[in-house]
């Protein structure tokens, strides 16, 4: 008996919601699989890394300010790839937003003014946008890859605050470290959640999550740039223009990283140093899809990934696991997720073998 | 003269891994499929190389398992695209992404290993041979590998009938297909064999060009290597030419940092990546030229039954 693939009449949508699910369900197998080849006990390990980190009030503040850029980024994102624009530098535009929004706090260092902290996060939406907007143009204008060009300007905008924080936005009284110096209250993201470092950076993400789904579900725009990545011939027979879903997908992406590069300058890291995200950006194309392109299901799909974060910290801490093990789970999770996509347009027929020798 | 055979030697070295790279990605596109997962592939490779090649004392072993780590994982990608029917695109992204994490993870305990690299041939008398000696004579095996792999890609694509059909499989894979070609074998084939060449782009770096290992040591090479068979349009020469421009890119930013120039390393470090970028759009702007070029079923998934 073989089995083979035949193509569904339509696509089934119980399989598309189900495929998650399946794929979390086989990265656990993989992760204790791992576990017991690393000679860890499973069941200890996985109570290290899925349940010890959000056993207290901090833990759980760690896992909503960890969920907070992830969510952002995804759903920014989600809304090019769902218009088949793949931006895939959203770690770029984050650290170019926080270059920008950081850039404010420390010109206006010792400013109190109340409008500095909502200036910086324009400032931020607006350095992601910018530098979203190099692959968009260079997209529209001459045909270039937005992929690559998105992926090679990630390095540009590391070394570029790399530069900054070596030479000219050095804290003078730093001990030569290459840090700016730490941004005063008025450019500090304020505490949501007492005893955490929950900062209201994630009511920002909550409501780009509401928006999201308000552009994608039921607005115009958002509908034209669906039909756009659906069916482009379609699309382009009803007008609706390549270079603009193109141009809105990808400043969407831009601005939604830039916040979340800001979100980080002015929360938990508190100044500007070389390194401002952990990988949030990449790690939100697998939020994006794990979540379906869905704004629900990257709410739920940011909070598995941001635990996935904090259970690869406690994991180094408690069993003396590397922390690159998260990256491990992430990859993992997403070619999980993308293996059982499979069931969406195809389904599984057991096919008679003709009897060989004929 | 010395100083130009010098600078030949060190571009040729500088340019190898993404010939490796770049080469095998060709192969991979001209049977019609898109793998993005060279990066992720070329550090699986890298750090398998390194971790047998440090174990075995024999860094030509280490070669050979960055090669079949390269296939592993692409191995991976083929059974998602190619039999799974998943998103290419999105499957390549995923196989970078995982590469990286897995490499990071394997090789956490290699960082500060040292191990006795590949040396560049050591035919002492021949290379002493004035200028000619050094530019003839003086590179490293590998270099003269990805020479002989060069030559050989070209005449397979263009002078044989396999080669033919991988050819014709990128175009039309419906068309080949009713021909009887056995389309999803020939590519299986191809994306191995792309993933055989990033695994070994990986290794050339890891246990010859700077014998060590350093978490995320390809610095994108991948992607650039990539944007490569972009700007080749898909024809081996131009990779070659291209892949030794930018080694000569690379090797002059690090020259300029050596010798102290007075502009911040950042800056200097930049310069692949913006070069990557400009070039990429100029070549990209003659959009007649690359649709000629590209295959034409390049990421399209095919099922024998529609």
């Amino acid at each position: 008996m073989r089995y083979r693939l035949e193509p569904r009449p339509a696509p089934s949508r119980a399989a598309g919601w189900l495929s998650p699910f399946i794929a979390v369900a086989a990265t656990m197998l993989i992760g204790f699989a791992l576990f017991t080849a690393l000679g860890k006990d499973p069941w200890q390990a996985f109570h290290v890394f899925f349940v010890k980190p959000v056993e207290t009030r901090y833990g759980v503040g760690e896992l909503l300010l960890k969920a907070g850029p992830l969510m952002l980024c995804a759903v920014g994102l989600a809304s090019g790839y769902r218009a088949n624009v793949w931006n895939i530098g959203a770690e770029g535009q984050l650290t170019m937003g926080a270059i920008c929004g950081g850039g404010l706090a420390l010109l206006f260092h010792d400013s109190t003014s109340l409008l500095l902290l909502p200036a910086m996060i324009v400032a931020g939406a607006l350095g992601g946008m910018a530098w979203a907007a190099i692959p968009a143009l260079l997209r529209t204008r001459f045909n270039a890859n937005e992929i690559l060009v998105s992926l090679m300007l990630v390095y540009v905008a590391t070394y570029t605050l790399s530069l900054l924080v070596h030479g000219p936005w050095r804290d003078p009284e730093g001990f030569n470290f290459p840090q700016s110096k730490m941004f005063e209250p008025a450019a500090l993201l304020p505490n949501l959640l007492e005893e955490t470092r929950l900062n209201v950076g994630f009511l920002i993400a909550l409501a780009a999550i509401a928006a999201g789904w308000v552009f994608m579900a039921k607005s115009l725009v958002g509908f034209q740039m669906r039909v756009a990545g659906l069916a482009p011939a379609a699309a382009n027979y009803a007008g609706i223009s390549a270079t603009r879903t193109i141009w809105l997908g990808m400043l969407i992406g831009g601005a939604c990283a830039g916040v979340a590069g800001v979100g980080e300058a002015a929360g938990p890291v508190g100044q500007l140093q070389p390194s401002i995200s952990p990988g949030y950006g990449f790690a939100a194309i697998i939020v994006a899809f794990v979540g379906r392109l869905h704004p629900l299901g990257i709410l739920c799909a940011s909070l598995l990934m941001s635990l996935l974060y904090l259970g690869g910290e406690s994991a180094q801490m408690e069993l003396a696991l590397p922390s690159a093990v998260t990256g491990l789970f992430q990859g993992t999770l997403l070619f999980f997720l993308l293996a059982s996509d499979v069931f969406i347009n195809f389904r599984l027929r057991a096919a008679r073998v003709p009897a060989a020798g004929g | 003269m010395d100083v130009f055979a010098e600078l030949l030697v060190l571009t040729l070295a500088a340019g190898t891994p993404l010939v490796y790279a770049a080469l095998g990605e060709l192969v991979t596109e001209k049977s019609g499929v898109l793998n993005l997962g060279v990066e992720g592939m070329m550090l699986v490779g890298a750090v398998a190389s390194f971790a047998v090649a440090a174990k075995s004392g024999n860094p030509w072993f280490g070669v050979a398992a960055g090669i079949g780590a390269g296939a592993a994982l692409s191995l991976v990608f083929a059974v998602l695209t190619l039999s799974l029917m998943a998103n290419q695109v999105a499957t390549g992204l995923a196989l970078s992404l995982f590469g990286i994490g897995l490499s990071a993870f394997v090789g956490l305990d290699y960082v500060s290993v040292v191990i006795e690299g590949i040396q560049p041939l050591g035919i002492a008398t021949l290379a002493g041979l004035p200028i000619v000696g050094k530019i003839v004579f003086g590179h490293n095996p590998l270099v003269y590998l990805s020479l002989l792999l060069f030559a050989a890609i070209h005449g397979f694509l263009y002078r044989t009938r396999p080669g033919l059909a991988l050819r014709a499989i990128g175009e039309s894979p419906q068309s080949a297909h009713a021909i009887g070609y056995p389309v999803v074998r020939i590519r299986y084939l191809a994306v191995l064999f792309g993933g055989a060449c990033s695994g070994l782009a990986g290794a050339y770096l890891a246990v010859a060009y700077t014998p060590l290992w350093v978490e995320g040591m390809t610095a994108g090479r991948g992607w650039i290597a990539l944007a490569l068979v972009v700007f080749a349009t898909w024809r081996p020469w131009r990779v070659l030419a291209g892949a030794y421009l930018f080694g000569g890119v690379t090797l002059a930013t690090f020259q300029a940092q050596a010798g102290g120039v007075a502009v911040p390393s950042q800056l200097l470090s930049m310069l692949p990546y913006v070069a990557t970028i400009v070039v990429l759009a100029v070549i990209s702007r003659d959009a007649t030229a690359i649709r000629l070029n590209a295959p034409a079923s390049l990421g399209r998934p095919f099922h024998p039954d529609g």
